[in-house]
């Protein structure tokens, strides 16, 4: 396939890209939904854009389609500006949108060769595809089914097949796997990243499903509050956020005894040992590092279950908690603990750059208007329960 | 454009499949009918009044009894309907059921959307206007005998011409208020009002506001009653309604030759005769024109906020 425009930059970039929705009023400042973002997606790449509810992510990615015009900054998709070839980006990227919807009087395969007509693919070639795309997200079997019909995941397996449609060389997809079961679910992730290998497509997915997202995504990036405050592979933000703090392994083993015990507290990057919640198992705080004498990985998790098995002891499982893309996220929302270093910073920053929207009453009134001040003061004048009327 | 047409072309289908649809089709076909049967008597009663006018067949179309409005007048009152029936949902639906996002996601621009629903509308309604113009007229034509002439088939295309611009306008007003208006019902409920606005009160407010600027009194002199007429026919133009009234009026009806108020010495003196097609179009240009505008404005505010409004709004 010829792929024109800036073949070996990145397949998305974002430099200082801002978007503020205007207020009610023309004194209100508005809602500033995405503030100076920077990042890029590579070509066969799997970009995770996480943030909470709110963050900005659905206008990132509206701007990136050239659906909304952002207020400041540039983006690039393929090499074109979407504020100004919005077809040149629209003929080549496949978009899920967040709440996606169909015609309901049509059937599944109406709808797709719908988007096959508005996107000039000539009828027998929209015919091919669409069967093929309902196979590959396993709707087959509904083809000529009405989507009124349809459940919630199954209208979302149509949207990603809706996406693919236009054999996209970027894919965007804004929370995928919302409403798809388990199965369902595995089956998505697998075919995602079959496409970003097979045919190197480059895929920015948004989420609030961690895991999901640690599974499939090269890079990630962590939104709040229309600012990316950080981006980068899983291990390197563990590693960033967590370098030289402690780690906890929990070991499980067949008989997790006194002697057991001692075998792990004598271990030399072993701070302090007890029992876990289950008898069965023992809880280590180790060093985050753990450099052996021979060249073995300095992993403490790795030098723990050597040791023991070395000590004859048989382990049943071994888990090394606080390293996850959760633990990230979690450091990066809530972790307000005081006294660390680390997190202070981090959480401050998130913190602060909440702090520039409405939280108390009063300022959420300002937000929502006249009205909504009017309500907010009916409201409190009026006794007892939110004041219905009893 | 090709993202137009292919817009319209599945909104045609979605038209013409709709319940909506066949339930207005119905609507202006038993309308047609019983118009239809009315005229039909009444012509017969008073056979040689009529073949005096000359025109039996355009007759069919203008012509009731004291008790029932002629075609022309129901087309008139239930145009809006149509119109408002075709596109008050046409893009607080997309939204409602989250297709929009999609939609622009295609590679087409963002008002291939509104012009392809817009044409769309505009050809279900020609279908449907020419459809029950050719039925009843074919049914006429077999109750009458009386083939029509090649000018009174001017004539009716004309009507249906005009007919379908004045639906029209009120499609572009629902589209408007489909962009407007996140809630269909909301959007509907505004079209509604509008027309029982333009259709009920305008007349009533035209000749109350005449009044108040033009006062007639008990010995009121002529030139004082005509000024009152012109403002209000002036003022009650400013309704759609109207000016389909008077120039359908005009157009079918050869022999009319005013739409303005006359006075009885005017009259009077007057040499019976008719006028050409040509003459009469000429005379109801000024009402097509506004038609026209009415159609441009309605769809240009549609147009313009719809390109600038959010696709999440
Ligand atoms: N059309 C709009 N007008 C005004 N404000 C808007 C509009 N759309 C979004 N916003 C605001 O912009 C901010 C970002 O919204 P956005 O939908 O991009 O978040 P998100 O990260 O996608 O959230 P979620 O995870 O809930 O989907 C929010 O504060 C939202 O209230
Ligand atoms: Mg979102």
């Amino acid at each position: 396939m010829a792929r024109g425009g800036a073949a070996d930059g990145p397949a998305i970039l974002a430099r200082e890209l801002s978007k503020r929705y205007p207020g009610p009023t023309p004194e209100d400042p508005g809602t500033l939904a995405v503030d100076r973002l920077t990042f890029e997606v590579r070509r066969g790449e799997i970009f995770g854009l996480l943030g909470p509810n709110g963050a900005g992510k659905t206008t990132t990615i509206l701007m990136l389609l050239g659906l909304t015009e952002p207020t400041s900054g540039e983006a690039r998709v393929l090499g074109h500006d979407p504020a100004r070839e919005p077809l040149a980006v629209k003929r080549r990227v496949g978009y899920l949108p967040d709440s996606v919807g169909f015609y309901d009087d049509l059937t599944a395969e109406e709808n797709l060769l719908y988007t096959a007509d508005l996107n000039g693919i000539a009828a027998d070639e929209a015919a091919r595809r669409a069967r093929e795309r309902l196979r590959e997200v396993g709707l087959e079997y509904a083809r000529h089914t009405r989507v009124g019909a349809f459940s919630r995941g199954m209208r979302q397996r149509l949207g990603v097949a809706d996406a693919l449609l236009k054999d996209p060389e970027v894919l965007i997809l804004d929370e995928p796997t919302l409403g798809i079961d388990p199965e369902g679910v595995r089956d998505m992730l697998a075919l995602i990243r079959e496409l970003a290998g097979r045919r190197g497509l480059a895929v920015l997915v948004s989420s609030h499903l961690l895991h999901q997202v640690q599974e499939i995504c090269d890079r990630v990036g962590i939104f709040v509050g229309g600012r990316l405050v950080a981006a980068g592979r899983v291990e390197e933000l563990a590693a960033r956020l967590f370098g030289g703090e402690p780690v906890e392994v929990e070991v499980r083993l067949c008989r997790a005894d006194e002697r057991a015990r001692d075998a792990i507290a004598k271990l030399p990057f072993v701070r302090d040992v007890r029992p876990g919640d289950d008898p069965r198992t023992l809880r280590a705080t180790c060093e985050a590092r753990a450099p052996g004498a021979g060249g073995e990985p300095d992993e403490p998790g790795a030098r723990l279950a050597r040791a023991l098995v070395e000590a004859g002891f048989d382990i049943v499982g071994l888990s090394v908690r606080g390293r996850g893309l959760d633990d990230i996220y979690h450091r990066y929302f809530e972790g307000a603990e005081p006294g660390r270093e680390a997190r202070g910073s981090l959480a401050g920053r998130a913190r602060s750059l909440d702090a520039g929207r409405p939280r108390d009453g009063a300022a959420d009134e300002a937000a929502a208007g006249p009205v909504g001040a009017f309500v907010g003061r009916l409201r409190r004048l009026l006794p007892g329960k939110g004041g219905d009327g009893r | 454009m090709t993202g137009a047409v292919v817009v319209a072309r599945k909104e045609i289908a979605d038209h013409f499949r709709s319940l909506r649809f066949h339930i207005v089709l119905a609507l202006v076909a038993v309308v047609g009918l019983v118009a239809l049967y009315v005229a039909g008597q009444t012509i017969r009663q008073n056979a040689e009044s009529a073949t005096e006018a000359g025109s039996v067949f355009l007759l069919l179309f203008t012509t009731s009894n004291d008790r029932l409005v002629p075609f022309t007048s129901f087309l008139s009152f239930l145009g809006p309907l149509v119109g408002l029936a075709l596109g008050f949902d046409a893009i607080s639906g997309e939204r409602a059921r989250g297709t929009l996002a999609r939609l622009l996601a295609q590679p087409i621009h963002r008002d291939d959307v509104i012009n392809g629903k817009f044409l769309a509308g505009l050809a279900t309604l020609a279908v449907l206007f020419v459809g029950v113009t050719a039925f009843v007229g074919g049914i006429g034509l077999l109750f009458t005998g009386v083939p029509p002439s090649s000018e009174e088939l001017l004539r009716l295309v004309a009507f249906v011409v005009v007919t379908i611009l004045y639906v029209a306008f009120w499609l572009a007003v629902a589209i408007l208020f489909s962009v407007l208006f996140r809630q269909a019902a909301t959007s509907a409920l505004a079209g509604v009002a509008l027309w029982l606005f333009c259709a009920v009160f305008l007349p009533l407010l035209a000749g109350m506001v005449a009044d108040a600027v033009a006062p007639v009194g008990t010995d009121a002199t002529v030139a004082e009653e005509l000024r009152n007429a012109y403002w209000q026919a002036d003022l009650s133009r400013l309704s759609p309604a109207t000016l389909y009234d008077e120039a359908v009026g005009v157009l079918l009806m050869p022999d009319v030759r005013t739409t303005g108020p006359i006075v009885i010495t005017q009259v009077i003196g007057m040499v019976e005769g008719k006028l050409s097609f040509l003459q009469s179009l000429l005379l109801v240009w000024p009402q097509i024109v506004g038609l026209v505008a009415g159609v441009a404005l309605a769809f240009g505010l549609a147009y313009v906020s719809f390109m600038r409004q959010e696709v999440r709004a």
